[in-house]
C-alpha cells in the first residue's frame, strides 16, 4: 500500500495545488512542494527500511524463479482482461523514484518564475506528470505501465504549450509542444501494440490472459515475431531517451519549455526510456536484444558523438545543454546493450548523474535568462565579473558534464566504457572520443558565458538563497556520487545482476543457435 | 409474398413489457405535440420531453438487466439484451441532447418548441432500430431516425447555411435510403424472406456469392455506410455538422450512429459471426478509407464542428474492426466502444453548445473563436479539453478504454492491417485534437470582445449538468472500467 501512496501523494498534491492556486501562487507552490517533499521522505524511508538484496544472480525467468521485490502491491483492476494494479519496488526503481521526487521538488521550486497566471494549473500539470513518472518506475503490469506512460504526455504538453516561451528562432511553443506530443504518442501507440501482441502470444502459448510482468517474462516467441514485438518496445523507449535518429523533438521541446519543465524533461522523462529498456525491453527479449546489440551500441556511439558535435555548434545556451543530454544518453544506450554488470551499473549511475547535472544546468540557464533576457551565447560573456555566485556553480556543473573525475558523471561514463570494452572494444574506443568532444562543448559554454568582456555594465542581481541552496544540494549530491558511488551501486546491484543474467542467457542461446547453424552447414556440406 | 403474420392474442404481458419504452416514448411525443398545440411554453415542453425520455429510460432498465430471453413482439420487433442495451444508449443520448436544448435555444427568436418534438421522433426511430427484426422495421426506424433531422439541421431557418445543410441532408439521405431499399429488394428477390435473421444468414452464408445477394448486399452496405458516414459515403457529414445547431449535431453524432450500428450488428454480425468474404473485404476497405479520410481531412480543419465530423468518420472506421473480427465477445466490445464514444461526443458537443452564445447568429465554431477562451470560460474549456483528450484516446479517459478494447480485439483477431490503421489514425488524431486544445489555452487574440481575465460566471442549466455528468463518467470509466465491462459482457 505504501507504494500506492508514492503515486497518490503527487497526484493528490496536484489536485490540491490546483485548488490552492485560487488563493495565491505561493499557496499552490507550497502545497506542491509539501507533496513532493512528503513523497521524497516516504521514498527515503523505503530506502532505509527495505531489503533490496532479494533478486540477484540467482534470478532466471526461464527456471520459473520469479523476481523478488522489496515492496510489492497487487490489487485487481480489470480482472476480465487479466489486468491488475501491480506495483513493485526494487533497488533500481527506488533509485529512480528518489531521483524523481528530488528533482520534482527542485522543479516545483523553479516554478516561482514560470507559473504566471493560473499557478494552480501549472503545479497541477507538473505534479501530475511527476506522479505518472513515479507510476512508470513502479508499474509491473503492462497495462498500468502504459497507462502511466501516456499520462505523462498531456501535462507535459501543457507545460510547454501554455507556460513555455517562443524560441528566438521563431519556433512557436505550441508547435514544439505538439512535436513532442506527436513523437511520444505515435511511439507510445507502437508500444501499446507491442504490449498487446506480447500478451496475445503469451495467451496463445499458455492459455492465460495476463498483462503481468511476471507472467510475460517468459513468453516463448518465434524469432521473427519477437523481433517485431521488441521493435515496438524499443522504438517507444528510444524516442524518449532519445536515440539519435529519433531525437529531433528534444531540442525544440527544451528550448520552449519553462525551466521547471526542462528539469522535469531532461532529469526524468529521458530516464523513463532507459528504465523501460532495462526493466522491459531487454528482459522480455534477451535473445533478440543480443542480435540488436551491435546496432544499438553503434547508435549509442552515434548519439555520443553527434550530440556532442551539435552541442558544440549551438548558439543558444539551452539547446546546447539539451544536445549534451543526447550525448550523455548515448553512453547509457551503449552500456545497456553491452550488458555486462559493470556497464549496467554505469548506466544506473549515469542516469542519476545526468539527471542531477542537467537539472542544475537548466536551472542556472533559467537564472541567466531571467537576468539577461536572452539565451544567445553571443550576447553573453563576462558573467564572471558581473554576477556573484552563479559563475563558479555553472563551471562546476559544466565540469561535471564533461566528466571530471570526482563527480558523478565520470563514474557513470567510466563504468560504462570499462564494462563495454570486453564486449565491444571498437565501440568503446570511438565512444571515448565523445569524452574529448564533451570537453570541447562544456568549455566553450563556460568560455562564452563567463569569460570575455561583459556585454553590459553593472552587476547583475545575485541568485536568491533558495535557488542557491537547491543548486548547492544538487552539486553536493553529484560530488557524493562521484567520490563514493558505492551505496548507489550496492542498491542497484541485485536488479542489475538480474538483467545481466537474463541478457547473458539470451546471448548464450543466440550463440548456441549460431553454432547449430554452422554445424548444420558443415555437416550438410559433403552431401 | 409472405404477409406478416400478426395475431393479437400473441401479445402478452411480456410483450407489452418489452414494448413499454417505445410506447412511453410515443405517448410522450403525442403529449408534447398536443401541449405545443394548446400553448407554446418553452420550459414546459422541455421538461415534458425530458421527463418522458427519462420514463422510457426507466422502462428499458429491466429489459437490459434482466432480459436474457429474447421477447418476440410481433415478427417486426425482437427485444433482447442487446436491443435493451442499444435502446438504453439511444435514450440516454436523446436525453443528453434534449438537456442541451433549453439553454441553447433560450434566446432563439423563432419557434423553440418543435425541436424537442423532432428529437423525440428521432429517438423513437432509434428505439425501433434497436429492436428491429424485420426489413420493414429497419426501414421505418431508419427513416424516423433521420427524416426529422432534416428539419432539425435547418431549424435556424433564417440562416442560409442551415437551409443548405438541411436540403443536402434530405437529398443525400433520401438517396441512401433508396439505395438501401433497392438492396433489400434484390436480396428479397433471391431468398424470398424479409426478416433480419434470414437477411443476415444470406449475407453470411454460402449463397452470398449469387449476383442478386452480392449486388443487394453491396447496396445495403452503401446505404448503411452513408448513415454511419463512412468514407467514401461521408461527404455530407462535415457540411451538415457545420450547418446544424450544436444540439442537433450532437444528435447526429450519437443517436443516429447508435441506432444504425445496432441494426448493422444484427445484419452483418449476427450471433458473433462475420459476413461472407466479399462483404468483410468491403468492410475492411471502408474502415481503412474512413480512418485515413477522417484523420487526414481533420488535420488542417479550422472549424471545430467540421473537425469533429471528420473525427467521427475516423472513429467509426475504428469501430468497423468489430464487424470484421469473429467471436461472441465482439458485441461487448462494440458496446464499450459506442458507450465511451457517445459519452465523449455528448460532452464535446455539450461544451460547444455551452460555449456558443445561445442567441448568436452562428455557433462558436471557428478555432479562432476559441482562442484564449480559457480566460473567460475556464470550466467549459476544462470540460472540452477532457473530452478532446478522450476522443484522442489518452489514458484516464473513457476514450482510452474504448480504443484499448478495440485494439485488444483487433490483435486477438489478427487484423493487423486495421490495427495498423487504428494506430496511424490515432497518431494523426492526437495532432488535430491538440491543435484545438492549444488554441483554447493560447493568449486571446488582440481586440477580442471580452478583455482577458474576465471570467464568465458558471450558469447552471440542464446542459451544464449533462456535461458535468459526461465529464464524471468519462473519468470514472477511464480509471475503473471493470463495472462497465461486467455490465456489457453477456
Amino acid at each position: 500500500m505504501v507504494l500506492v501512496w508514492l503515486i497518490l501523494i503527487p497526484l493528490l498534491g496536484a489536485l490540491l495545488a490546483w485548488l490552492g492556486g485560487r488563493w495565491s501562487s505561493a499557496c499552490a507552490q507550497g502545497i506542491a512542494l509539501v507533496a513532493m517533499l512528503g513523497s521524497l521522505a516516504l521514498s527515503l524511508w523505503l530506502w532505509r527500511n527495505g531489503d533490496y538484496s532479494l533478486t540477484g544472480a540467482g534470478f532466471t525467468a526461464s527456471l520459473g524463479v520469479l523476481p523478488q521485490w522489496a515492496f510489492e502491491f497487487r490489487a485487481d483492476w480489470i480482472p476480465s482482461l487479466g489486468i491488475s494494479f501491480h506495483l513493485g519496488l526494487d533497488g533500481l526503481s527506488l533509485l529512480m523514484v528518489v531521483l524523481t521526487n528530488l528533482l520534482g521538488a527542485v522543479a516545483v521550486c523553479c516554478g516561482t518564475r514560470d507559473a504566471g497566471t493560473r499557478p494552480g494549473l501549472f503545479y497541477f500539470n507538473l505534479l501530475w506528470n511527476l506522479g505518472s513518472v513515479i507510476g512508470v518506475f513502479l508499474a509491473l503490469d503492462m497495462f498500468l505501465f502504459f497507462f502511466c506512460w501516456e499520462m505523462m504526455l498531456v501535462p507535459m504538453y501543457f507545460l510547454i504549450a501554455r507556460w513555455g516561451q517562443d524560441a528566438p528562432g521563431g519556433r512557436r511553443r505550441e508547435a514544439a509542444a505538439l512535436k513532442f506530443a506527436v513523437y511520444t504518442q505515435s511511439s507510445g501507440l507502437l508500444l501499446l501494440l507491442a504490449i498487446l501482441a506480447l500478451v496475445f502470444f503469451h495467451q496463445q502459448a499458455t492459455g492465460v490472459l495476463s498483462f503481468d510482468y511476471h507472467d510475460l517474462l517468459n513468453t516463448p516467441l518465434r524469432r521473427d515475431v519477437a523481433w517485431l514485438v521488441m521493435l515496438g518496445f524499443w522504438i517507444a523507449f528510444a524516442v524518449k531517451m532519445p536515440v539519435v535518429p529519433l531525437h529531433t523533438w528534444l531540442a525544440d521541446a527544451h528550448c520552449c519549455a519553462p525551466a521547471a519543465g526542462s528539469v522535469d524533461l531532461s532529469g526524468l522523462l529521458l530516464k523513463t526510456g532507459a528504465y523501460g529498456l532495462l526493466r522491459f525491453g531487454i528482459p522480455y527479449f534477451p535473445e533478440v536484444a543480443h542480435e540488436l546489440a551491435p546496432v544499438a551500441m553503434w547508435l549509442g556511439v552515434l548519439g555520443v558523438v553527434y550530440g556532442a558535435v551539435l552541442a558544440f555548434a549551438q548558439t543558444d545556451l539551452k539547446r546546447l545543454i539539451a544536445y549534451s543530454g543526447i550525448s550523455h544518453m548515448g553512453f547509457v544506450l551503449i552500456g545497456l546493450y553491452a550488458g555486462t554488470e559493470q556497464a549496467l551499473q554505469g548506466v544506473v549511475v549515469q542516469m542519476i548523474a545526468h539527471g542531477l547535472s542537467a537539472a542544475a544546468l537548466f536551472m542556472l540557464c533559467g537564472e541567466i535568462q531571467a537576468r539577461l533576457q536572452t539565451r544567445e551565447l553571443g550576447a553573453m560573456g563576462g558573467l564572471w565579473a558581473t554576477m556573484p555566485a552563479l559563475p563558479p556553480l555553472l563551471l562546476f556543473f559544466a565540469l561535471a558534464s564533461l566528466g571530471l573525475p570526482g563527480l558523478g558523471n565520470f563514474v557513470g561514463e567510466f563504468l560504462i566504457l570499462l564494462g563495454t570494452f570486453s564486449v565491444a572494444p571498437l565501440v568503446t574506443v570511438v565512444a571515448a572520443l565523445g569524452l574529448v568532444l564533451a570537453v570541447a562543448y562544456a568549455l566553450i559554454m563556460v568560455q562564452k558565458t563567463l569569460h570575455g568582456a561583459p556585454h553590459r555594465v553593472g552587476t547583475l542581481a545575485a541568485l536568491d538563497t533558495p535557488t542557491l541552496g537547491l543548486v548547492a544540494v544538487l552539486g553536493l549530491l553529484l560530488l557524493g556520487l562521484g567520490l563514493y558511488p558505492q551505496p548507489v551501486i550496492d542498491l542497484a546491484r541485485p536488479s542489475v545482476q538480474a538483467v545481466q543474467h537474463l541478457y547473458a542467457a539470451g546471448g548464450a542461446a543466440v550463440a548456441t543457435d549460431a553454432a547449430l547453424d554452422t554445424e548444420a552447414v558443415t555437416t550438410g556440406a559433403p552431401q | 409474398m409472405n404477409a406478416i403474420q400478426f395475431d393479437a392474442t400473441q401479445l402478452g404481458a411480456a410483450q407489452f413489457g418489452a414494448m413499454l419504452p417505445i410506447v412511453v416514448l410515443s405517448a410522450t411525443i403525442v403529449v408534447v405535440m398536443l401541449g405545443i398545440a394548446v400553448r407554446r411554453c418553452h420550459r414546459v415542453t422541455a421538461a415534458l420531453s425530458m421527463l418522458g425520455v427519462a420514463l422510457a429510460l426507466a422502462c428499458v432498465l429491466p429489459i437490459w438487466l434482466g432480459g436474457a430471453e429474447p421477447v418476440v413482439v410481433t415478427p417486426l420487433l425482437t427485444i433482447d439484451a442487446q436491443a435493451g442495451f442499444y435502446m438504453l444508449l439511444a435514450l440516454a443520448a436523446v436525453l443528453g441532447v434534449l438537456a442541451l436544448c433549453p439553454a441553447y435555444f433560450a434566446g432563439y427568436a423563432g419557434d423553440r418548441e418543435e425541436i424537442y418534438l423532432l428529437i423525440l421522433l428521432g429517438g423513437l426511430g432509434g428505439l425501433t432500430l434497436a429492436g428491429a427484426s424485420h426489413a420493414a422495421t429497419l426501414f421505418i426506424g431508419l427513416e424516423l431516425l433521420s427524416l426529422p433531422m432534416v428539419a432539425g439541421v435547418a431549424y435556424v431557418s433564417h440562416d442560409r447555411r442551415a437551409l443548405e445543410g438541411g436540403v443536402k441532408y434530405l437529398a443525400l439521405s433520401a438517396g441512401a435510403s433508396a439505395t438501401l431499399l433497392f438492396g433489400l429488394a434484390l436480396i428479397y428477390a433471391e431468398i424470398g424472406r424479409l426478416d433480419l435473421g434470414a437477411l443476415a444468414a444470406a449475407l453470411a452464408g454460402a449463397g452470398a456469392d449469387t449476383p442478386l445477394v452480392l449486388t443487394g448486399g453491396a447496396m445495403l452496405l452503401a446505404g448503411l455506410a452513408f448513415k454511419l458516414s463512412l468514407a467514401p459515403f461521408h461527404q455530407w457529414t462535415p457540411d451538415v455538422y457545420e450547418a446544424a445547431p450544436a444540439p442537433v449535431a450532437a444528435y447526429l453524432a450519437t443517436v443516429v450512429k447508435v441506432g444504425v450500428f445496432a441494426v448493422v450488428l444484427r445484419l452483418l454480425h449476427a450471433g458473433g459471426g462475420t459476413a461472407a468474404a466479399p462483404f468483410v473485404n468491403a468492410l475492411v476497405v471502408l474502415a481503412l478509407a474512413s480512418i485515413l479520410v477522417g484523420s487526414v481531412l481533420a488535420l488542417r480543419q479550422d472549424n471545430l464542428k467540421r473537425l469533429l465530423a471528420y473525427s467521427s468518420i475516423a472513429h467509426f472506421g475504428f469501430l468497423l474492426i468489430i464487424l470484421v473480427a469473429p467471436g461472441a465477445g465482439t458485441s461487448a466490445v462494440a458496446a464499450i466502444y459506442l458507450l465511451t464514444y457517445v459519452v465523449t461526443a455528448l460532452g464535446v458537443f455539450g461544451a460547444i453548445a455551452l460555449a456558443s452564445s445561445p442567441a448568436g447568429a452562428r455557433d462558436r465554431e471557428l478555432l479562432g473563436d476559441y482562442r484564449g477562451l480559457f480566460q473567460q470560460r475556464p470550466w467549459v474549456v476544462a470540460a472540452l479539453t477532457l473530452m478532446l483528450v478522450s476522443l484522442a484516446g489518452i489514458p484516464v479517459t473513457a476514450g482510452f478504454i474504448g480504443k484499448f478494447s478495440v485494439l485488444v480485439l483487433g490483435v486477438a483477431a489478427g487484423q493487423w492491417l486495421l490495427v495498423g490503421g487504428l494506430l496511424v489514425g490515432s497518431a494523426i488524431g492526437l495532432f488535430y485534437y491538440l491543435r484545438v486544445i492549444g488554441a483554447l489555452y493560447a493568449a486571446p487574440p488582440a481586440g477580442s470582445p471580452a478583455p482577458a481575465g474576465t471570467t464568465v460566471a458558471v450558469r447552471w442549466s440542464a446542459g451544464a449538468v449533462m456535461v458535468l455528468l459526461a465529464v464524471l463518467l468519462t473519468l470514472a470509466i477511464g480509471v475503473y472500467p471493470q463495472p462497465l465491462l461486467n455490465l456489457v459482457s453477456p
